[in-house]
């Protein structure tokens, strides 16, 4: 309709007060535009990080080479960086699940640590069976502990609609504490002071390239979670249920079997991971109050950046691990806090969030935009 | 006597930081954010804080350097959250990984200096008796002769409880929490409004932070002095029930629960009657804020209570297209 029909004037008033932008939803990108936009987030990061490094009188480049250097320099290095990266790994792909059927489980922390308790227990249990039967036992141990501490939850979000992200959460610190009530009781190794002894040999992970086999089970994952997801059944009875639980119910689907299910199996994961540290070099074969030490938060984060992708997974928890295991070697080089790691990692996600928000929408000109573009020139 | 005394004013004392938290929290949630950074909010705020305290000598500048830096903080989150629409649950655990890092870094410079608070400042920080008012027997130790802020604490607590609960702009504020289509239909800014209370609430648990630093540090900087408070204080907004007046109730309890295991030995020396009680190990004292909480979340679902529970939009994100 021509602007004039109904008073030009009421029309340009209108205009004028129009934003020079608006926010239009955009088709899907396609991959390779998305990693683009990726990169470029993850560039953006780096030099904001390098310039805060510069601030403090290092040189950025300098030290970001020490970074990777101090990740692949030599056997000893690279194997550190493995034990960083295979929990990680295992936790994002357990929390994967249950975000997929956007189940808000922030609870991968307790959930570990309970499949770290279970498994120690299992191993104090029945001392005396040969070493992979053991290990196959303190797994099943493992995924059980962590898998009920997932499975409380989503009982009762099925049955009360109770606030899953709240109630993990919470969990968290519980099993902290029993672990630190283990420590200081009915597990204690010396009177007086706090600490659970050394596993037996025989509930210790076997080595293969002097790494114990974590990393292993943590690559066979990778691509069970990426099968079990695209090519079964149940992966895709999540991925409705993610979409629209309505949509399920419809479709006949049994939602609340579908999200107990789902969330033992993503606890699961995150136990079984528990029990290959406690079963690890990693952990000194020890359970103790820091056997989770924040990767259950970590993960959270790199499921999200890997977009929910087992192979994003990798790729984010491998960045990741770089990241910890180089600014822990930088830190003696540089004398700069290691502490780097986080606000690295923290602008790296802040960056890509945002980024986030341009691969769905973008930014179109309004006629008062052009207008104004027009004027410009 | 004494010994419940000294054991409530010590309970005020270590509640006031998870007031402040608290609190903060309270009034994020409460205009729909669920800004899960309180623990990277409130170890900015210590370091600001503490850091102001030690330059400028003023209690005034601590606080408000750490409201600053928590109410920055707050915005990172709104932009991201309103404006960029990113996940909130994602975005606030991001602040907690971010705003420790910084804080731990800056915070590793400053341990080298060996930094001390001023004596004037530390005086000032050690307690204040309020006239008359500390006179008042049992209720004047415990309340009214507390440092300077614990008042503060209570003061922003009460505040905030009158500002969300009787003011039309706290009205507007539970709108956009409960409902922000409709909010935005009668007219109601909704981004306007989640920004400005996740900067406001992020700027309180700034404060709190400060509070741990200057406090409970005596003095002395330490790199560790939030340590978990913050997640403490997401879970006290639970158990006080979205209300900063219960948060008043709430945190004297955790304040309690976190003294008891430190002076069960007096009690039980005083009422030898409750012996049972040190025998209980310590981390069961430790967890049980974290059990009530959970099941004060359970309990409250099982009930459908529709009062009391977290406002129905905390958590989403609000996309006016989407309507």
């Amino acid at each position: 309709m021509p602007d004039n029909l109904n008073g030009g004037g009421i029309s340009a008033q209108f205009r004028a007060k129009e934003p020079p932008f608006r926010v239009v939803k955009r088709a899907e990108l396609p991959l390779e535009k998305l990693i683009l936009f990726y990169v470029i987030s993850v560039l953006v990061a780096v030099v904001i990080g390098g310039l805060f490094i510069a601030l403090n009188g290092v040189n950025p480049f300098l030290y970001f080479k020490e970074v990777f250097s101090g990740c692949f320099r030599s056997g000893v290095a690279f194997r550190g960086l493995v034990r960083i990266i295979v929990p990680l790994l295992m936790v994002s792909l357990g929390v994967i699940l249950a975000f997929k059927m956007r189940y808000w489980n922030i609870g991968a922390e307790g959930q570990l640590i309970m499949g770290a308790v279970f498994a120690t227990w299992a191993s104090r249990a029945f001392p005396g069976l040969p070493t992979p039967i053991m290990l196959i036992v303190m797994a099943v141990a493992g995924i059980i502990g962590g898998g009920i501490w997932g499975l409380i939850t989503a009982f009762f979000k099925c049955r009360f609609n109770t606030n899953e992200t709240l109630f993990t959460l919470m969990l968290n610190y519980v099993a902290f504490y029993i672990v630190d009530y283990l420590r200081n009781g009915p597990w204690q190794a010396d009177p007086g002071f706090p600490g659970i002894g050394r596993l037996a040999a025989n509930s210790r992970l076997p080595q293969i390239f002097r790494l114990d086999i974590s990393w292993i089970v943590a690559i066979v994952l990778v691509f069970f979670i990426y099968i079990y997801l695209k090519y079964t059944k149940q992966g895709y009875e999540i991925a409705v249920v993610g979409d629209s639980i309505s949509t399920a119910r419809y479709a006949g689907m049994n939602v609340n079997r579908i999200m107990q299910r789902t969330m033992f199996l993503s606890a699961g994961i995150c136990g079984l991971a528990g029990m290959l540290k406690v079963s690890g070099v990693v952990s000194n074969y020890t359970l103790d109050t820091g056997i989770a030490s924040g990767v259950g938060f970590t993960a959270i984060s790199v499921a999200w950046l890997a977009k929910l992708n087992p192979f994003g997974v990798f790729v984010v928890s491998f960045l990741f691990g770089v990241l910890e295991k180089g600014c822990s070697v930088a830190e003696s080089t540089f004398h700069l806090s290691a502490a780097i790691t986080q606000i690295l990692q923290g602008l790296i996600l802040f960056t890509i969030l945002g980024s986030d928000f341009f691969i769905r929408y973008k930014l179109q000109l309004t006629r008062g935009g052009r207008k104004l573009n027009e004027h410009n020139n | 006597m004494n010994t419940i005394i000294n054991f409530l004013f010590a309970a005020v004392k270590n509640g006031a930081p998870l007031l402040l938290g608290t609190t903060g929290e309270i009034i994020t949630e409460k205009s729909g954010s669920l800004n899960l950074g309180v623990e990277g909010i409130m170890a900015l705020g210590a370091f600001a804080g503490y850091y102001a305290g030690y330059k400028t000598g003023s209690l005034i500048m601590a606080i408000l350097a750490a409201f600053l830096v928590g109410a920055l903080a707050g915005l990172i989150f709104a932009f991201l959250t309103v404006t960029l629409q990113a996940n909130q649950n994602v975005t606030g655990l991001t602040l907690t990984i971010f705003g420790s890092g910084v804080a731990l870094f800056f915070g590793e410079i400053l341990i080298k200096q060996r930094p001390k608070l001023s004596a004037a400042l530390n005086a000032l920080l050690s307690g204040t008796e309020i006239p008359l008012l500390s006179k008042i027997p049992v209720i004047g130790r415990i309340l009214f002769s507390q440092n300077i802020l614990v008042y503060l604490a209570i003061i922003i607590a009460v505040l905030a409880g009158i500002y969300l609960k009787y003011t039309r702009l706290g009205l507007k504020v539970r709108a956009v929490g409960e409902n922000p289509a409709a909010a935005d239909a009668s007219g109601i800014k909704v981004a306007l409004t989640r920004y400005v209370n996740a900067m406001l609430g992020g700027g309180i648990c700034g404060i709190g932070g400060a509070y741990l630093a200057l406090i409970n540090g005596r003095g002395d900087w330490d790199n560790n002095s939030v340590s978990g408070q913050g997640w403490i204080s997401v879970a006290l907004v639970i158990f006080a029930r979205w209300s900063p007046f219960g948060a008043l109730l709430g945190s004297l309890v955790f304040g309690a629960f976190y003294v008891f295991q430190i002076r069960v030995n007096d009690i039980v020396a005083t009422f030898p009657f409750l012996g049972f009680l040190s025998k209980i190990p310590n981390a069961f004292y430790s967890m049980l804020p974290f059990v009530i909480t959970a099941l004060v979340l359970v309990i409250s679902s099982v009930q459908k209570k529709k009062v009391g529970v977290q406002p129905s939009s905390c958590g989403i994100n609000y996309y006016r297209e989407d309507r």
